[in-house]
């Protein structure tokens, strides 16, 4: 069995936060990260993000990873990164079960651990949603973002969400024709700036549509959309046809709460959160004594808060397990200021609403 | 309507834009913010303290037009790209407009390129008198091009007619 | 299907990779996902499902759907959307649970 003494559990935003956060408190961090890279979702965001300076804002997502890598670096002797590592476990007796590129299959026992392990796109039931050519948003991302693929030629944009108009703007820049953006509710849920900006490359937005059926025999050919009324019910006679080669799903995220509820933290399904979350206190631990969650997996938010959180964790879990730095009061407070700020306008108030449910104090 | 549609009403521009005598002064930023959301590098770019967000970073930022020359450094940090300078100093029929621009191809000094307004719509032609693309503005070069004023407060966006 | 000029990003082309897809030869980079190579090549349709042997295509491209499973090199179930390409790989599109042999 490996011993650890603090074990970060993904090695994205969030991950990667808590580890620098940790690592120069003092506690010495082994990072499991799934993938053969570090950076997470990161790795294909191309547009700048929101925020203030102390959330990189204005930087672009894609080079966030190496800021806080070479933050990392300088702790390296308290820092151990293995990627190709899928948890398969986490038990009651504090033993993590993890698989090594595939076939090495070893045991850890941390003292503590933080959880960051993010969140998964979710889907959209319609007959024939299973057709090839019907992708989530994030996939497409990572297609043309990471990998320089198209995923097509014409797009249809289901969710006016952030990532649904972001990704339509990218998919604009990978020069792929976006047809249209649809969504389900009466209003953009993204950022108005986000809309403008893909409305005025002549992009129609079309509220209260949603996606009737797609047709096609090995891959998506077209879609057929139609107007919702105010309970989400089809108006029968709306119906229009978009000749596609691409639906591209955006209808949010939802926690990777799996490796938390295993583990018997008190999970809760709170809807503003996106999904069953974690208990937790200020601290970001969770309801199991030296278990603490960071990022998506507490509620789904911008990458922004995400780090903060994972900042704050981190700097929480190496203090429980006695280091806790000079400073430790004032970088905490600072935190919580930044998380405050992050959610203190329009845009906050559903998270903050959802982080009442989960929050013991 | 602008939360269904993306598109501001008119009003809604006209209220953010400064006056026609300020314009004819010289270059000034134009801040299409108009929700409130966690975000303030433009106060932070900005070095002559035109832009004000303020403590809560949700508030929408507010130009000292005084203050504010033009400098365009503001539009490039905009993680929304919502700034545009506009500067009515160089002719009584037309004004510059400077706007971000994250496209490729990026047009050359002199291309005659389609204006656009807010939903997209082709405007008119316009020439493009310059693109800036240094290291400093990481990735989002600004292209200005002159207008003529009956233009000024729909154009938003430029097309390059992209050779088949 | 590639993109060929992007204004923000620069895509590492250095080397080619060849394999085959059900027997055909193909061409992709080092560096990209079997997946990613075949959707450059044009091939959307990566399996059928198990049990109404519907096409498959892709999904999330982050390991998480299991949507993109496809024989490698004789093994079933690689998770293509994150499985590095290498030289001389034998992908193939996988109908059913897959066998282990």
């Amino acid at each position: 069995m490996k011993q650890a003494e603090l074990v970060i559990i993904g090695g994205g935003p969030a991950g990667l936060c808590a580890a620098v956060s940790a690592a120069s408190s003092g506690a010495k961090v082994l990072i499991l990260e799934r993938n053969n890279a570090l950076g997470g979702q990161l790795v294909k965001q191309t547009h700048m993000f929101f925020g203030s300076e102390k959330q990189y804002a204005s930087t672009r997502g894609i080079d966030i990873p190496n800021i806080l890598l070479n933050e990392l670096d300088k702790y390296k002797e308290n820092v151990e990164i293995m990627t190709d590592c899928t948890i398969v476990g986490m038990f009651e007796d504090g033993v993590i079960t993890v698989i090594h590129k595939e076939d090495k299959y070893f045991k850890v026992k941390p003292e503590a651990v933080v959880v960051a392990t993010g969140a998964f796109e979710k889907s959209l039931v319609f007959p024939n949603n299973d057709l090839p050519g019907i992708y989530g948003a994030g996939a497409v991302q990572t297609l043309m973002n990471v990998h320089g693929v198209k995923p097509g030629d014409r797009v249809l944009m289901v969710g006016a969400g952030n990532i649904g108009l972001i990704v339509s703007y990218q998919l604009m820049q990978a020069g792929v024709k976006v047809v249209g953006i649809l969504d389900a509710a009466p209003q953009i849920g993204g950022y108005l700036v986000h809309a403008s900006k893909v409305r005025r490359m002549g992009v129609p937005i079309l509220t209260s549509h949603t996606v009737k059926e797609a047709i096609g025999t090995d891959c998506i050919e077209k879609a057929i959309v139609c107007e919702v009324d105010n309970k989400f019910q089809p108006i029968p006679g709306t119906e229009q046809e978009f000749d596609v080669d691409v639906l591209c799903i955006s209808v949010g995220l939802t926690p990777l709460n799996e490796l938390l509820a295993m583990r018997g933290c008190e999970m809760k399904f709170v809807p503003q959160l996106s999904g069953s979350v974690p208990v937790r206190n200020e601290n970001y631990e969770t309801t199991v004594e030296n278990v603490f969650a960071a990022g998506d997996i507490t509620g789904v938010e911008e990458a922004s808060a995400a780090m903060v959180e994972g900042y704050l964790a981190g700097l929480c879990a190496a203090a429980k397990l006695g280091h806790k730095s000079d400073d430790f009061e004032e970088k905490k407070a600072d935190y919580i200021k930044q998380l405050d700020s992050l959610r203190a306008g329009p845009v906050g108030e559903k998270i903050l609403s959802g982080i009442e449910q989960i929050l013991v104090k | 309507m602008f939360e269904k549609t993306g598109v501001p009403s008119k009003e809604m521009v006209r209220e953010i834009f400064p006056s026609i005598d300020r314009i004819n002064k010289g270059p000034v930023a134009v801040i299409e913010c108009y929700k409130e959301i966690p975000c303030n590098p433009c106060q932070t770019a900005c070095k002559y303290d035109a832009i004000h967000v303020g403590e809560d970073i949700n508030h929408r930022p507010e130009v000292n037009r005084d203050n504010c020359i033009g400098c365009a450094i503001c539009l490039s940090k905009c993680p929304g790209l919502a700034i545009m300078i506009v500067d009515g100093s160089k002719s009584e029929e037309t004004v510059q407009i400077r706007i971000p621009f994250e496209f490729y191809p990026l047009p050359k000094e002199g291309d005659t390129v389609k204006a656009l307004d807010r939903e997209g719509n082709v405007l008119t032609d316009v020439k493009v008198v310059k693109v800036l693309n240094p290291k400093s503005f990481d990735r989002t070069p600004l292209v200005t091009f002159e207008i003529d004023r009956e233009y000024l407060y729909d154009v938003r966006n430029i097309r390059l007619e992209v050779q088949p | 299907m590639r993109i060929e000029k992007h204004p923000i990003l620069d895509f590492d082309k250095s080397k080619k990779v060849k394999f085959t897809f059900n027997g055909q030869e193909l061409e992709g980079y080092e560096g990209e996902t079997i997946q990613a190579a075949l959707h450059a090549a044009g091939v959307k349709v990566l399996g059928k499902s198990i049990k109404m042997h519907r096409p498959r295509g892709f999904y999330c491209a982050i390991g998480n759907c299991s949507s993109c499973f496809m024989i490698v090199d004789g093994v079933p179930n690689v998770k293509t959307c994150v499985t590095d390409l290498k030289e001389g790989m034998v992908v193939e599109t996988q109908e059913g649970k897959g066998v282990i042999k």
